[in-house]
């Protein structure tokens, strides 16, 4: 083999990995369109925020409203109910958070936060389990007044999700 | 040899067609669109006139219902800001519910509702227009053989029917409709809107405008749809550049060697 | 051209292998004996397989936006053009793919035509080929139905409307077809199943036509066997795999220019009005594909003859290897039915041109003459001419034609062997 066949070699080497490489990059630009188009389309992304009307709530009463296809309760905790939430100690719990830090000062009644189990995704019972909070029946996790869990195999904290008070009588949710 | 053929085959048919082909209906005008051509884009300023047009003219008869406010705002589009967004969804009343008690309520419009029709529904539009359904508007450039300059030459063909047509009435003569009757009258007059930018809102700036705005509203991916298919374009020449030396490397193992 | 017996060199590989030998499959398939001299005419088996495959991946792409419901399916078209992430281009690709599948595949059908590569041995290669074809029509057309514009609705009725002409159960066919009184929600959920359903059933009639395929070999522009494998073949890869990557890429380059640049024009405006079972639209007109056959359903004045005439016109190529009584394959050597070949694709051009015409005046008088000499080249012509015509001398092996002149088929001595 002299020389020249070995220059021929390597250039001919190097087509070949270029082409490949273009092609991969290609094929690789066209496999995304293929996944996003699986990813919450526009209009699922300009979902709408939902507002509520909280004037008929009784205080120790809450209603679930829908907002992106999920459960959200809204509780108005009576004052006991505030007190025995921010009388536990933060070391007695799994997924450690003040009470304060779950709703909007000046607000402190109102407890919004996703009806979502953060366990697998069911939806918690009210008025249930040890704590007087929610309980889960799909695998037994215990959530208190605040929504925070307690017992049981969920990991964390029942979701606050963004919200705001329009106005005395409205929440917004999103 | 072969090849030639081929060519001559395709030129023989092309051209027995040519001469098949009758003139039944004048040819709409023909506009040079910005958003024409391999790298065609949308007038922005023309768009948010023809908005301004579709909203204080046409949209008391045509619905535009594949559309949302908020397409208003997304790129490629007339891209309103946020905040006009929300100031023109506001304006519409729209009708939600069913509320807690099981009642239909109203509310101001937000960007994601979709625009509201001036019609509940197909029937009533009809009954409203003498028997005649003004279509709806959102795939209207798409849906007519000549696109946006059928809709533009339509907009300004208006003129008096031509001696021994007799119209009925309620229909209008139009140089430029299939069939020349339409019985949508003429609505645009020179000055009818006042446009925010200063234009002056002649009857053709208007027309212009409104089928620009029509032209998004039926393809809104446009843009994208250009500036993805120019690289798709290169990147292929390119590639194809790449294959076809490495075939004739291959093939050269083959057809060169004594 | 016997194989020799492919034995994997690692060990995994052997065990695998003699369980299930797909790597004897792969192996067969990269080093398949092509013959050396095959033209670009011969890429688009490879341009078929990427246009079905891009159908099925698109199409079940769309599939999971799309809402086969009458009240439902022209809005769900919609929302996947404006509001589904990249879904205007995933349905262009789609819409379009179809136009691409069938332009690549009668290019094909007429370079066997040309080539004589329906003829024996290949016979069954052909009749697959064929039902792949007719099964392409029928999800063509059925796709066509799901947007449910103005055109799906009239082309669907029209076209279930052609079972009717069946003496005696054609109306109880046409009803159970509809499932309605008329084309109507059940006939579209129907068409959408189907829809999804026929190009895996084409899948496996493709496995099927390769592998027919692979008994005989391809033909080739000679139409001659293979004498010599070692001087008149080539490995499949990478010669023939870089060659079809070339050509898909050329093909790609248009089938893109219609997808981001002319997305529609090869639809028909009236397809972007819902269905509306109250109006029919001034022109009736399938898509370009399918135009010669509406002209021929067209040129005749009775209705079950015109249907007859229409399938069978289709049905007629099934029986074509045996209406060609020529010994010589390729037309390269036919002087006088390589005419009579120009003269049908000029025909089958002119029928499609009148297709998308009125059915009137001249374009009727035209759509009957072509008619009448479509038959008439299968019928008469073709049996005839390889009766009487005299060929020109054929080659004795690919690798050393005996004419000169013929440039395409270049000498080349280099053996697969030593490459």
């Amino acid at each position: 083999m002299d020389k020249s066949e070995k220059k021929t070699t390597t250039r001919r080497d190097f087509l070949f990995t270029t082409s490949y490489t273009v092609g991969a990059v290609g094929l690789g630009a066209v496999i995304w369109p293929l996944i996003d188009q699986m990813n919450p389309d526009k209009a699922q992304k300009a979902l709408a925020t939902t507002e509520v009307d909280i004037s008929q709530i009784e205080p120790g009463k809450s209603i679930t409203v829908l907002w992106r296809g999920k459960p959200v309760f809204l509780k108005r905790r009576t004052q006991e109910e505030i007190l025995e939430a921010r009388s536990v100690s933060l070391t007695d719990l799994p997924h450690p958070e003040k009470d304060e830090e779950r709703v909007k000062s000046g607000k402190d009644e109102w407890l919004v936060m996703l009806g979502v189990c953060t366990h697998l995704g069911c939806v918690p019972l009210s008025n249930k389990g040890d704590y007087k909070g929610w309980f889960c029946p799909c695998h037994g996790s215990h959530y208190d007044l605040s929504g925070r869990i307690r017992k049981g195999p969920a990991p964390k904290n029942m979701e606050i999700p963004k919200y705001e008070f329009v106005d005395a009588n409205t929440i917004k949710i999103g | 040899m072969k090849k030639f053929k081929l060519f001559f085959c395709i030129l023989l048919s092309l051209t027995i067609f040519n001469t098949l082909k009758s003139a039944e209906q004048i040819d709409p005008i023909k506009v040079d669109w910005s958003f024409k051509g391999l790298l065609g884009k949308f007038d922005r300023a023309s768009l948010q006139r023809g908005y301004q047009v579709y909203n204080e003219v046409c949209a008391s008869c045509h619905s535009m219902q594949y559309l949302s406010y908020r397409n208003l705002g997304e790129p490629g589009g007339p891209e309103f800001s946020e905040e006009e967004v929300k100031a023109i969804a506001a304006g519409f009343e729209v009708t939600d519910g069913p509320d807690a008690q099981g009642e239909m309520f109203t509310r101001s419009g937000r960007p994601s509702d979709k625009f509201v029709s001036p019609y509940p529904n197909v029937n009533a539009a009809a009954a409203a227009n003498g028997g005649a359904y003004p279509p709806d508007m959102s795939v209207l450039v798409k849906a007519r053989k000549g696109g946006a300059n059928y809709i533009y030459s339509v907009l300004v063909g208006y003129e008096d029917p031509p001696p021994g047509v007799t119209l009925d009435e309620g229909v209008y003569y139009n140089k430029y409709m299939t069939g020349n009757k339409i019985k949508m009258p003429n609505n645009l007059s020179d000055g009818l809107v006042e446009y925010a930018d200063g234009t002056e809102a002649t009857v053709d700036q208007m027309a212009k405008d409104v089928t620009t705005f029509l032209s998004w509203a039926a393809e809104p991916e446009l843009e994208s749809r250009h500036k993805t298919g120019l690289k798709v374009m290169l990147y292929l020449i390119l590639l194809s550049i790449l294959v076809f030396l490495s075939m004739k490397k291959i093939w050269s193992r083959v057809n060169s060697e004594e | 051209m016997s194989e020799k017996e492919y034995v994997p060199k690692s060990k995994a590989g052997k065990w695998f292998n003699d369980r299930l030998p797909l790597l004897s499959l792969a192996s067969h398939l990269t080093d398949y004996p092509t013959p050396k001299n095959l033209n670009y005419w011969w890429t688009f088996g490879g341009i078929l397989t990427f246009c079905l495959l891009t159908q099925i991946i698109t199409g079940i792409v769309l599939a999971m936006h799309y809402v086969a419901h009458a009240d439902l399916a022209f809005a769900s078209v919609e929302h996947i053009m404006r509001d589904v992430n990249y879904g205007w281009l995933i349905r262009y690709i789609h819409s379009n793919g179809a136009s691409m599948f069938f332009l690549a595949v009668y290019i094909h059908i007429f370079r066997s035509l040309f080539y004589g590569s329906y003829k024996s041995p290949r016979e069954i290669i052909w009749i697959i080929g064929l039902m792949i074809y007719l099964l392409m029509m029928a999800a063509a057309f059925m796709g066509y139905v799901l947007p449910w514009g103005q055109m799906s609705f009239w082309g669907a009725t029209v076209i279930t409307n052609l079972f009717s002409a069946i003496p005696l159960v054609g109306d109880s066919i046409t009803t159970w077809l509809w499932g309605a009184y008329s084309v109507d929600n059940p006939t579209l959920t129907r068409f959408f199943s189907l829809h999804y359903l026929i190009p895996f059933l084409i899948l496996g009639l493709v496995v099927l036509h390769i592998w027919a395929l692979h008994i005989p070999g391809n033909n080739n522009p000679v139409g001659i066997d293979i004498k010599k494998p070692s001087k008149d073949t080539v490995p499949f890869h990478p010669y023939i795999t870089i060659k079809d990557a070339f050509a898909l890429l050329l093909f790609s380059i248009i089938f893109a220019g219609f997808v981001f640049f002319a997305p529609n024009v090869l639809g028909h405006s009236d397809n972007y009005i819902q269905a509306n079972p109250m109006v029919t639209p001034a022109h009736i007109v399938p898509e370009w594909y399918l135009l010669p056959f509406y002209a021929i359903l067209r040129s005749v004045p009775d209705k079950l003859g015109g249907v007859i005439l229409m399938f069978g016109a289709i049905f007629i190529l099934f029986v074509l290897p045996w209406l060609d009584t020529s010994k010589v394959r390729s037309s390269v050597y036919r002087p006088i039915y390589r005419q009579f070949f120009w003269i049908l694709i000029v025909d089958v051009l002119v029928l499609g041109y009148v297709g998308a015409m009125p059915a009137e005046g001249i374009y009727l008088v035209l759509a009957r003459v072509g008619t009448v000499y479509y038959f008439l080249h299968f019928i008469v012509i073709l049996p005839v001419v390889g009766y009487f015509e005299k060929t020109e001398p054929v080659p004795l092996s690919i690798s050393e034609p005996v004419l000169s002149g013929s440039a395409d088929y270049s000498m080349a001595k280099k053996d697969n062997e030593k490459i």
